[in-house]
């Protein structure tokens, strides 16, 4: 097109082996000897590894040697590689924006077969490369400033950690939790995997360490309602719902709860998952944190009818700490950058009726018998049935909602560990005979296979196969007032039929009630399977797509309380980092409107899905905020007089690249 | 023959308001005429294509064409007074972007002859005679000009210089380029003569365009009691303002009509119906498909509509119909 204009355009073109990854399909010397004769290009070389250093080395010897002043890497995806050869041109003294990548690798040779065709799709992909790289222009990074505080956004293990550790590097750290206190599923655990060390007592001094903590506000018993702006400078507004206890004069004494008009607890205790009774005024368990009482709204008679004796009041009266008239308050916050860490729920089991879950009592999931083993549980270790019987033979029912085409397709990762150690403890509290049904054992991590292997010589019985039903129907008499097992022993290829007094449904694990709200909110992306989606499965399991907004512990996916600590940390040390640099680099890819071509016809300002287009009153022109955009190109393409541009997509660019890819060789 | 210089006037496949635009210049064509010597102009002058093919190449300073080119009559005339001409200006809309004549674009040119000649509920045609390039007739060859498969615009025949917009050009923006001619001040070749912004700026109805239009309905103007005050599309009337360039100082909005867009795109659109169909399609206030469809069934002639005077030179240009 203007070839004469820009006839300084001296472009090297690099063909890359990837090994055997895209040699083995793709004729990179045909590609490299065809890209020598495109015009423009002055220098076609092919490499076993582009991406090594002598590789990289090879491009910058070009620049400096043969004035190469456009660059076009055939080779992997730029997701992965465009970093590292935009990083070559510019240590050559190029601005880094005049490189091109073409993917020949997941585009081209891991996708066909056939040598020949493969061979003639690199080269058109090439040749569209070429005729764009000719039109790039220097582009300059820009860098926004980073606040360095940080929002940790849930309280379970994953929040605690990633929030001390943030905390522990000098920054200060909003700690917000929708319950009444910290500690998440992890605090309703009993003992944990392999170790058999008590949770509560590994996990409660982590609790009152955030509590104590200087550098952590936490607020619980709230949530967060709106997040605006972007990574360095987010805006988010907290609610923080009414507790009708002043935080700051509480002291925990209990002595409210003592003192309350219902003399016996009547409400469902949350924490204990209904196996115990609380009183409208109820502290979720002794270690809560904050120790800070809550008061039920639906259940106080005060709240609800204002007709109440309030001898809750009375006993609190030197402290004045119980405010029946709180309302729910929003405080509004900027953070640099927000660690998501917002859990999971468990199956519930009534989606699969063959179990019997809440028709036969004795049915029960894994976190209930979290609780039954507990020694501050419900029945204060106690294994009891609903029906008062300490049971003698006890089945747990692997894969309940996970590895299931009718559930939830993938693994739940902890059900086999937990199941180990929960037939452990009902042996050891109970003397019963324990059966696991399952699918497959997976026991992979450290310990865990060694946990297996004690838990199998203790005599637990291990029956490979998915049950079909739990019935109470009873075909003889050793079967009578039981619960029956229908189930395919596979090893044995037998049908078998186990009485059981109590069956343990080892529930997966699922995404929050609410994670698409927060993945809205929050302006990240989901997988399949409803967790939040991370920005690599293995190179960024921590950062997402949205710059600044980092996920931990099993929002992401199932997994156990270790890997969800590292991964907490890994979240924090990337926040951390982030804080510390005190600025980040934005990709230059953004879209601009060009002032004087601007008609004012406000056909963009809608549809920025980052709210990064304002419209100018006093100009009668559209602006685009560069901080906010993310470089989407909607408003591009929506601009009906062309007036928006946008950078490494200008429509020469794109137009001689759709141009070049549709050229005949 | 004076030393004033010349200037041509000729037409292609358009409807003739081209030429009366010209006229349209009223006492100032007498001006025009005193400046320059017009040596063809065959709606006007008794000037024969022999007379043209005398002429030395290049003496013509300027040739303005109107209408698109469909015939190789037509193909010819471009390729002559392109030789004959220092500068070429594609005159009005169909020159410039195809125009009305472009929509044919969407058949192919069996379904179009066989139309006209004999499924056209006025053809009487009995023994389907379709007009032959060649024809013997009483012992003379008579021939007549070839029906090219599609209608272009003039740049996609020969090189153009500048363009002139509209349907037709308005007469001001006609004695804008005369004058430019004459004094020489001309702007880099291939530029359209008016201004490059859109419509909204400079519309006396900007203001009342609210920031999201939130379309529901799509209306068509003779259903409608339309608000003279009011943005068109914040009426639900499909104008195509934001995606046409000004320069006719708002004529039909002034006249309580929509844009339709006569005067092609802005210079950074190579597709004009694209980009206001993405502009209104965003707009369009509704997420289920049945919805959507709803809304859409609105616009009854899609093509007619946002392609009226750009089809030919648009990114598809035409149907395929093979």
């Amino acid at each position: 097109m203007s070839e004469k204009k820009n006839g300084q355009v001296r472009i090297g073109v690099y063909i890359c082996h990837c090994g055997a990854n895209i040699a083995d399909t793709v004729d990179v010397k045909a590609v490299a000897e065809y890209a020598a004769t495109l015009p423009g290009v002055v220098i076609a070389r092919d490499y076993k590894y582009m991406c090594s250093d002598p590789g990289q080395e090879l491009i910058q010897q070009d620049i400096e040697e043969h004035q190469i002043n456009r660059v076009v890497v055939a080779a992997c995806s730029p997701s992965l590689h465009e970093h590292t050869f935009r990083g070559a041109a510019e240590r050559a003294g190029l601005n880094p924006f005049f490189v091109q990548m073409v993917n020949i690798r997941e585009h081209d040779s891991w996708v066909h077969t056939e040598r020949e065709a493969a061979t003639v799709k690199a080269k058109d992909l090439v040749r569209a490369a070429v005729q764009r790289v000719y039109f790039h222009k220097p582009l300059e990074k820009r860098r926004v400033p980073i606040h360095p505080e940080v929002l940790v956004v849930g309280g379970g293990i994953a929040g605690i950690h990633a929030a001390l550790t943030v905390a522990n590097s000098g920054k200060k750290v909003y700690l917000v939790e929708r319950e009444a206190t910290i500690g998440g599923h992890m605090a309703q655990y009993d003992k944990t995997f392999p170790t058999l060390d008590c949770a509560a007592c590994i996990l409660t001094p982590k609790m009152s360490a955030v509590k104590a903590h200087p550098n952590i506000v936490l607020w619980t018993y709230s949530e967060v309602v709106s997040v605006d702006g972007s990574v360095g400078d987010y805006k988010v507004v907290v609610k923080r719902k009414p507790r009708y206890i002043r935080e700051d004069l509480c002291v925990g004494c209990l002595q409210c709860i003592d003192a309350c008009v219902f003399k016996e607890p009547k409400f469902d205790d949350e924490f204990n998952l209904g196996l115990s009774k609380r009183k409208p005024i109820y502290i979720p368990f002794p270690q809560a944190t904050p120790k800070v009482v809550v008061i039920d709204p639906e259940a106080c008679i005060q709240l609800r009818t204002g007709k109440c004796k309030r001898s809750c009041l009375e006993a609190c009266v030197e402290r004045g700490a119980i405010d029946f008239e709180q309302k729910e308050t929003y405080e509004e916050i900027h953070v640099g950058s927000i660690i998501i860490a917002t859990g999971f729920k468990t199956f519930d089991p009534r989606r699969l009726p063959q179990y019997g879950y809440g028709r036969y009592p004795n049915v029960y999931t894994t976190l209930e018998v979290e609780r039954l083993v507990n020694a501050s549980g419900p029945t204060s270790g106690q294994v009891i049935t609903r029906d008062g019987r300490v049971p003698k033979s006890v089945g747990i029912i692997l894969c309940v909602g996970s590895r299931d085409e009718n559930t939830n397709r993938w693994c739940s990762r902890v059900c086999c560990m937990t199941s180990l150690k929960l037939a452990h403890l009902i042996k050891e509290h109970t003397g019963a005979e324990v059966y696991i049904f399952y699918i497959d054992m997976r026991a992979a991590g450290k310990g865990y296979e060694e946990f297996y292997q004690r838990v199998l010589n203790e005599g637990v019985h291990f029956v490979r196969g998915r049950v079909a039903e739990i019935t109470d129907w009873a075909l003889d008499p050793s079967e009578e007032g039981k619960l029956v097992a229908r189930v395919e022993d596979t090893n044995t290829g037998f049908v078998r039929r186990i009485p059981l007094d109590m069956v343990v449904l080892a529930v997966g694990l699922e995404p929050q009630f609410d994670a698409h709200e927060v993945q809205r909110m929050f302006g990240i992306s989901c997988s399949l399977d409803g967790f939040f989606l991370e920005k690599h499965p293995k190179l960024a399991p921590a950062p997402t797509y949205t710059d600044g907004i980092f996920i931990a512990g099993l929002c992401h996916g199932p997994k156990d309380i270790p890997d969800t600590v590292m991964q907490a940390g890994y979240a924090a040390a990337e926040a951390i980092a982030l804080a510390d640099t005190g600025y980040f680099e934005l990709e230059p890819n953004t879209a601009y409107v060009v002032e004087e071509e601007c008609s004012g016809c406000k056909s963009c300002v809608p549809l920025c899905p980052y709210q990064a287009i304002t419209f100018k009153e006093d100009k009668q022109k559209a602006f685009i905020n560069e901080v906010l955009c993310k470089g989407c190109g909607t408003c591009v393409a929506a601009c009906p007089s062309g007036s928006i541009r946008q950078n490494l997509f200008e429509d020469e660019e794109i137009f001689s690249e759709i141009e070049g890819v549709l050229a005949y060789a | 023959m004076s030393d004033k210089p010349k200037i041509a006037f000729y037409w292609c496949a358009s409807c003739g308001g081209c030429e009366e635009s010209i006229v349209d210049l009223a006492e100032d064509i007498l001006e025009v005429a005193q400046a320059v010597d017009i040596v063809f102009w065959p709606v006007a002058m008794d000037v024969k294509r022999r007379d043209v093919e005398a002429m030395p190449d290049g003496s013509i300073l300027a040739t303005m064409v109107n209408g698109s080119i469909r015939t190789s009559e037509q193909e010819e005339m471009a390729y002559l007074l392109r030789r004959k001409s220092q500068i070429l200006i594609a005159y009005g809309s169909c020159a410039h972007t195809g125009g009305v004549p472009s929509l044919a674009n969407q058949f192919s040119r069996e379904q179009i002859l066989r139309y006209v000649y004999e499924e056209a509920p006025t053809v009487v045609n009995e023994e389907k005679v379709r007009p032959q390039p060649r024809h013997g007739h009483n012992g003379t060859a008579v021939t007549l000009p070839e029906f090219r498969a599609l209608v272009r615009s003039l740049d996609q025949v020969v090189e153009v210089d500048y363009y002139l917009p509209g349907c037709p050009p308005t007469p001001k923006l006609l004695k804008q380029a005369v004058l430019a001619l004459l004094s020489g001040e001309l702007p880099p070749k291939g530029t359209v003569l008016a201004p490059d912004t859109a419509q909204c700026d400079g519309c006396p109805r900007r203001d009342t365009k609210p920031t999201d239009l939130k379309i529901n309905e799509f209306k068509r103007p003779h259903w409608t009691q339309i608000d003279p005050n009011t943005c068109f599309l914040a009426q639900g009337i499909v104008c195509m303002g934001p995606a046409t360039r000004s320069g006719c100082e708002a004529q039909c909005i002034k006249g309580n009509m929509p844009c339709t867009g006569c005067f092609g795109p802005t210079s950074r659109v190579r597709d004009q119906g694209a980009k206001i169909l993405s502009a209104l399609a965003s707009s369009v206030n509704a997420r289920e498909p049945e919805d959507i469809e709803k809304i859409l069934d609105g616009i009854p002639d899609p093509v007619g509509t946002f392609y009226r005077y750009s089809l030919a030179k648009s990114l598809l240009r035409a149907k395929v119909t093979r």
